[in-house]
């Protein structure tokens, strides 16, 4: 009687042990929510490349696309909370807020913001990538290209990132052509055709003959291709929707953050972290370089991303000047996270004022 | 073989359609919307109870329900003192924006203080910017003839450039790394929430006032009666002897109000802030909310709610069928479609006749 009694209640403790085990191991769900849709071919379909490399990998996911910054954010995260999700992705700036909030409602479900940085709870990360990066080498191919010594440049938001961009792109291309200017329009959106097409054509018609942007459509890259001119694509791959003009597009790769982050809720390793990737980690990276870019740009910018993933060269190196010349960044040195984070000025080359 | 059905015109409209068309193209909405649901591959009962039961299964759903119903209930009550007297306005959503900006900018002023005056303040700035807004389409109609029709909806536009400007520039929260959007408001500022963990607030009670007030303004008042007689005619106001210029500037300036208290509900309600999206367009979506109604203040409570589970409906069937949550629009274009096209039965009569060898 007592063997018997014993022995079950090992074996149930066996089937206990097995059950939890198996269920901490697979049965972690996954919540992403878009600002876009699925299709933009550009923000959010990146996203969801990622979030269909952790369904690869094994475990559940559920999204949400379309979800305005208003009010309704929240809502949707709530919801997604309640209904037995382990981590929740929210893929825009706007979702800052509403996220930390609904964090607060729900210890044990794991948030992780993009682009963002308010961490006010515990089970609250952040993470980002250094597009930047990829900028360095659109400004080199653009330097070493232009034929106007005009590079045109769509810009959405006068925001750090944004800035940050604009200016690396053009340190690049100053450093193999000092007689570049970078001309900027601002599009005040992040995705809008009709608007994007519109400040392109402004670019053309001032003479730029390569344009490089900072917003999410396709609109660009295809006026330029009608217009016979180059351009970089945005977010992802955008080489099919203007071959002739495309020479290299900067790709936002989410997939291996998401499942390591998705595995490290699994395994129970989830720490709050502010993630910066780059290059070296593969969140950014360059597509195929186009037939067009010369051979011996095209060895120079296969060195340049090497050098890029290895740290061996940063993007922000000095001496770097502002517009009105002064040193913001000393010979030999470079610019560290927190300048990076809060760039609000232009280098000298960039031409035009922030607007305010 | 002659026809089967044949339509006869109506001497007079229906009464008792007029107020069953709405229910009939709700009806049909949900027929099409279950179809459309069997030809994309999903179970359509299914997809109807996670779209329209689900969502307000619980009081926290319902309460939600109600958050979404809010705005769009008080802009539609708005627009219906104009479309009833033939004054289209299709701007709502601006005044919305520009009331918010107003009461916003209130609020800020008031960044870190209380008080319990704070709160009235912000409200009324809120009422006073989406009235100033809706009294340019007003005044450039009726003094310089314009089409008060493209001046409200292209001042929509104006609005969201405004506001934009405003959350990227001057107002943005100086410790927010310039992303665009303000400090969050302090508060007083803010309307008090209804019950702990709910999100609704006391907006709601603006929204229901505007109800009352407007039941008894539309069928108790002189401005009422003049409303109603200017929509049927506007040669029979002009022979009545109305001041038409009098009442185009109010019922303008009673709509703005509305949008702008909307604007204020959301900005010092839900969200706390400004920033670049206060509004998913209510002020658009309040005019079918409006049509559903019938311009009918009990009528369109109903339609806001019938309107605004679409919304909940559409997040909850993607997150629990992965149904594309772009079907909640596709859901409020049908209603409308339905409404407009069942509205025919108001002026003709279909009748059934035996077929004939």
């Amino acid at each position: 009687m007592h063997k018997i009694f014993i022995r079950s209640l090992v074996s149930s403790l066996v089937f206990l042990f097995t059950l939890t085990v198996s269920a901490v191991a697979k049965d972690v769900k996954a919540a992403f929510v878009y600002i876009g849709p699925t299709g933009d071919h550009g923000w959010t379909y990146q996203h969801d490349v990622g979030r269909k490399a952790v369904e690869a990998a094994g475990f559940k996911t559920t999204y949400v696309e379309g979800v305005p910054e208003s009010a309704d954010a929240e809502r949707v995260l709530r919801q997604l909370a309640n209904s037995g999700h382990d981590v929740i992705f929210t893929t825009s700036f706007g979702y800052m807020n509403p996220t930390n909030k609904v964090a607060k409602e729900f210890p044990n479900v794991k948030f992780e913001h993009a682009t963002g940085y308010k961490r006010e709870h515990p089970n609250v990360s952040t993470y980002a990538a250094r597009f930047y990066e990829g900028r360095t080498i659109l400004g080199t191919i653009a330097g070493s290209m232009t034929k106007s010594n005009v590079i045109g440049y769509v810009a959405s938001f006068p925001i750090p990132e944004v800035i940050r961009g604009i200016n690396s792109f053009t340190l690049a291309a100053q450093k193999v052509n000092p007689n570049i200017k970078t001309k900027i329009v601002w599009a005040f959106t992040w995705y809008d055709p009709g608007k994007e097409a519109e400040a392109a054509k402004a670019l053309i018609d001032q003479g730029a003959d390569i344009i490089a942007q900072h917003t999410d459509s396709t609109a660009i890259v295809q006026i330029a291709e009608k217009a016979g001119i180059f351009a970089f694509g945005q977010a992802s791959d955008m080489d099919k929707f203007a071959p002739k003009a495309v020479l290299t597009s900067v790709e936002n790769n989410w997939g291996p953050y998401y499942v390591d982050r998705v595995k490290a809720v699994a395994n129970g390793t989830w720490n709050q972290k502010d993630t910066w990737h780059g290059i070296g980690d593969g969140m950014v990276v360059i597509s195929d370089l186009d037939s067009a870019i010369p051979a011996d740009v095209r060895a120079k910018v296969n060195q340049l991303e090497k050098d890029l993933a290895s740290g061996k060269v940063h993007s922000f190196t000095g001496p770097i000047y502002d517009q009105k010349g002064n040193l913001m960044v000393a010979e030999g040195k470079t610019a560290d996270d927190g300048m990076l984070a809060g760039m609000m000025t232009y280098v000298k080359g960039v031409e035009g004022d922030i607007p305010k | 073989m002659e026809n089967l059905i044949k339509i006869i015109k109506r001497d007079q409209p229906s009464r008792a359609i007029f107020f069953l068309t709405p229910v009939l193209a709700i009806f049909l909405t949900l027929l099409a919307g279950g179809l459309i649901f069997y030809i994309l591959g999903f179970k359509p009962f299914e997809a109807l109870k996670f779209f329209f039961i689900v969502p307000i299964a619980d009081m926290y759903g319902f309460s939600e329900l109600l958050l979404k119903a809010t705005p769009l209930c008080l802009i539609a009550i708005g627009l219906s003192f104009c479309f009833k007297s033939n004054n289209w306005n299709i701007g709502a959503e601006g005044q919305l924006t520009f009331g918010a900006i107003v009461s916003g900018g209130v609020a800020l002023l008031f960044y870190n203080q209380e008080g319990f005056y704070i709160l009235p303040i912000v409200i009324l700035a809120g009422a006073i910017g989406g009235m100033l807004y809706a009294s340019i389409p007003a005044i450039l109609k009726t003094y310089f003839n314009t089409n008060e029709i493209l001046v409200s909806l292209m001042l929509v536009y104006v609005s969201k450039l405004i506001l934009d400007y405003l959350v990227v520039g001057p107002w943005s929260n100086p410790e927010g790394f310039n992303f665009p959007e303000t400090r969050q408001f302090s508060d007083s500022a803010r309307l008090p929430l209804l019950a702990e963990g709910l999100r609704i607030h006391a907006g709601i009670f603006l929204a229901l006032a505007s109800v009352v007030i407007s039941w008894f303004i539309f069928y108790k008042t002189y401005l009422g009666f003049q409303m109603k007689v200017s929509g049927f005619s506007l040669k029979t106001a002009k022979y009545a002897g109305y001041k038409g210029k009098k009442m185009i500037i109010l019922v303008f300036l009673i709509s703005g109000a509305c949008a702008g208290l909307a604007g204020v509900g959301e900005i010092t309600g839900p969200i706390g802030q400004l920033h670049r999206e206060v509004s998913p367009d209510y002020g658009f979506t309040a005019i079918i909310v409006a049509f559903l109604g019938r311009l009918n203040p009990v009528g369109i409570i109903f339609a806001s709610l019938v309107v605004a589970i679409t919304y909940l409906g559409a997040e909850t069937a993607q997150i629990f069928m992965q149904i594309p949550k772009y079907t909640g629009q596709v859901f409020q274009g049908m209603i409308l479609f339905f409404l407009l096209a069942s509205d025919y039965l108001l002026f003709f009569k279909i009748k059934f006749i035996g077929s004939k060898k």
